[in-house]
């Protein structure tokens, strides 16, 4: 190992090395190792969350046909600084009669559900927190940490808007949990692997890029990750014009900032899922092998088009109703994505042994088969729904013209 | 004392003080919060003993899952969240001593049953708890037949969720 | 296994401290006027009437209930989706008797009308 080859590695034996030069015995030094390592960890995804802010900013702008921040720095690009030292010099308030206890604990608890899964995200093949082999239903169990943090926030304020906000947001997050563990399930049983890791290089050498294998799924996830964030068309919990902010209305100063923080990198850190488990994760026809940083470079602009495409989608298509967004997933994703893991499980177990080109063509194909059946199924439901409208608003009309 | 010890001593405390905090708490979402800390220490548990599977379906299901349900449980019941009345009952020094009883009785049972001090071997290199319980869950000389019943025990939950919870129509 | 834990349980205590850094910073700069109508909870500028937390409606209960249920299930699936390509054709027909029994519960909801949002 070189520090030229794999610079993070040959980084953290050479600490080991010094510190047990120092006498210290091997688990104090591993331990002190693994903390510095978990400080780079956090700070990079908080300068990332920082150009986050920036990014945000600018695509909303551009989506809106604005300019967004222009004035700090070449393209504004120093505007989230200012932002932070505005939240930094607002006044903390706790509203009366909050459970204050509580209501400190959940911005804390939330931005750590989001730094939870940085710790499970390969950012190349040597740079990584750890190689969990439950990796997938580890970040499942961080988002419902994230759905603690959002039940307690809206708790505690002592706000009406605010508990609706959380009720909404609860029942939404929980509710596309289940097509999204279903959409998980399909790479796992592609890879027979819970591992990133191992899921990552699965669709390297000898095998393909899961969203052409499993399109599908790739967008189940998409829409039940949109969901899980609470983003548009899914931002009941933040209708401005019912509840005005949702849980998280009475934070001020960097208590907000935190909630903020964490649902952009959440949103990132999604982008970087979608990659990981549909597109590849670090890899790029062999330009990852030049060196870890270019993976992880690859990686990162990746989740960044990931992140791009939930902005899009939260900027273009407007909130829907509660009973819309509910009815949508449990009438139709859940049992959809269902049909999907059952099809995929069965074309697996009869593609086994198969050239990859062969098992990735004809799963590719049972999924535009599966994706056509369900467009013609809704189509015929439209139908049946226009039909049974028609005639109440004909006899509308008639009464009208009398 | 090793690491695992002192980090099993400490989630044993977290995991026994939150349980107090439970039940002896007037605010109800406060012991819902209180058990979300008592099941993330199980959870602690699971991680020392190698379950990593389990570690995690412990924070999915019973943090992510059972502690929202409680929460909305409690909020759906009561309008005024708070317990008013007594919390200890006459009866509190009998059941007192017999659950001190009961503890000693334990510990002298165990304190000499040779399994409380035996070390459990050291895992296989390779060995991954979750492909050996996939394997268990479906095949037919173990867990086979809880596993389809499991299934049927769903259902009856399921359907005695929406009779219960169902609207009036 | 342990050491995967102990990393993210690291990743724990620095997210945390992060945070607390954060709040602190905000405490140490931020300005501290306190009034009463300051600390008013926020109803679009109304004087707020009543408890802050009230009951909630059912259906939010129901919800929560459909998912645990449907979490369960799936979280059976996970061990079954690793070991699939080894169990062969009996894993798949137990996972499909599986998930028929519980397919019936879901017919027995929509049925029921659990799914929908009255």
């Amino acid at each position: 190992m070189t520090f030229w080859s794999d610079p993070i590695n040959f980084v953290a034996q050479w600490l080991r090395d010094v510190f047990t030069g120092w006498g210290w015995n091997p688990g104090l030094a591993n331990a002190i190792t693994l903390l510095l390592g978990a400080l780079v960890l956090i700070l990079f995804a908080m300068l990332l969350d920082i150009f986050l802010v920036w990014v945000e900013r600018k695509v909303v702008a551009r989506f809106q046909d604005r300019l967004g921040p222009n004035r700090i720095g070449p393209f504004g690009i120093f505007q989230p600084f200012a932002d932070i030292v505005k939240l930094i010099i607002k006044e903390d308030i706790t509203p009366a009669g909050a459970d204050k206890l509580v209501y400190n604990l959940a911005p804390i608890l939330s931005l750590t559900s989001v730094l939870l899964l940085w710790a499970i995200l390969p950012l190349a093949a040597t740079i990584y927190g750890t190689d969990l082999n439950v990796a997938l239903l580890y970040l499942v169990a961080a988002g419902s940490l994230g759905t603690l943090s959002i039940i307690m926030a809206g708790w505690s304020s002592n706000n009406k808007y605010a508990l609706l906000g959380a009720f909404r947001m609860v029942a939404a997050m929980v509710s596309y949990e289940i097509p999204m563990v279903v959409a998980l399930l399909i790479p796992t049983i592609i890879t027979g692997s819970m591992s990133v890791k191992e899921i990552t290089l699965a669709q390297g050498d000898g095998g393909v890029w899961f969203f052409i294998a499993a399109p599908l799924a790739t967008v189940i996830f998409l829409i039940s990750a949109i969901a899980e964030l609470g983003r548009s068309p899914f931002d009941l919990n933040e209708a401005e014009s019912e509840i005005v902010a949702g849980f998280h209305i009475e934070y001020t100063g960097m208590k907000f900032g935190l909630f903020y923080a964490g649902e952009l990198l959440h949103a990132f850190t999604f982008g970087g899922f979608l990659a990981i488990l549909f597109f590849g994760g670090y890899r790029f026809f062999g330009l990852e092998n030049l060196h870890p940083f270019v993976g992880a470079i690859i990686f990162l602009v990746k989740a960044l088009i990931g992140y791009w495409v939930i902005m899009w989608v939260k900027y273009t298509v407007p909130r829907i109703r509660i009973d819309h967004m509910l009815g949508f997933n449990w009438k139709f994703l859940t049992p959809l994505s269902l049909v999907v893991l059952m099809v995929t499980a069965v074309l697996n177990q009869v593609l086994a042994g198969t050239e990859t080109w062969v098992y990735a063509l004809v799963m590719f194909l049972a999924n535009v088969v599966i994706g056509w059946l369900t467009l013609e199924a809704l189509r015929a439901y439209s139908r049946s729904q226009r039909k049974a409208e028609e005639p109440a608003v004909e006899s509308v009309a008639q009464a009208a013209q009398h | 004392m090793t690491a695992i010890q002192i980090i099993f001593i400490l989630s044993a405390l977290v995991i026994l003080g939150a349980a107090v905090m439970v039940v002896s708490t007037r605010n109800l979402v406060h012991a819902a919060l209180y058990l979300v800390a008592t099941l993330f220490g199980v959870a602690v548990l699971y991680a020392i003993l190698d379950a990593t599977f389990l570690t995690v379906v412990q924070v999915v299901v019973y943090i992510g899952a059972i502690a929202i349900l409680f929460i909305f449980a409690i909020m759906l019941t009561r309008r005024e969240m708070r317990d008013q009345g007594e919390q200890l009952n006459k009866g509190w020094g009998a059941a007192a001593l017999i659950g001190l009883l009961t503890f000693g009785g334990l510990f002298m049972l165990l304190n000499n049953w040779r399994g409380v001090n035996a070390t459990a071997a050291a895992l296989p290199s390779g060995f991954d708890g979750v492909v050996e319980l996939g394997t268990a869950l479906v095949s037919t000389d173990a867990f086979v037949l809880p596993f389809e019943v499991a299934s049927v025990l769903l259902l009856a939950a399921l359907i005695g969720a929406v009779y219960v919870a169902g609207t009036k129509k | 296994m342990l050491f995967e834990y102990i990393a993210i349980a690291t990743l724990i205590v620095l997210a945390v401290i992060v945070a607390l850094i954060a709040i602190g910073l905000g405490e140490l700069f931020g300005p501290k006027k306190k009034m009463e109508e300051k600390s008013m909870p926020y109803e679009s500028g109304m004087t707020p009437y009543g408890p802050g937390t009230r009951r909630m409606p059912v259906r939010f209960y129901l919800i929560a209930v459909l998912f645990i249920l449907f979490d369960i299930e799936v979280v059976f699936f996970l061990p079954w989706a690793i070991v699939f390509r080894q169990l062969g054709l009996f894993g798949l027909i137990e996972m499909a008797v599986f998930i028929a029994i519980l397919l019936v519960g879901y017919i027995y909801a929509w049925k029921k009308g659990a799914l929908e949002w009255e």
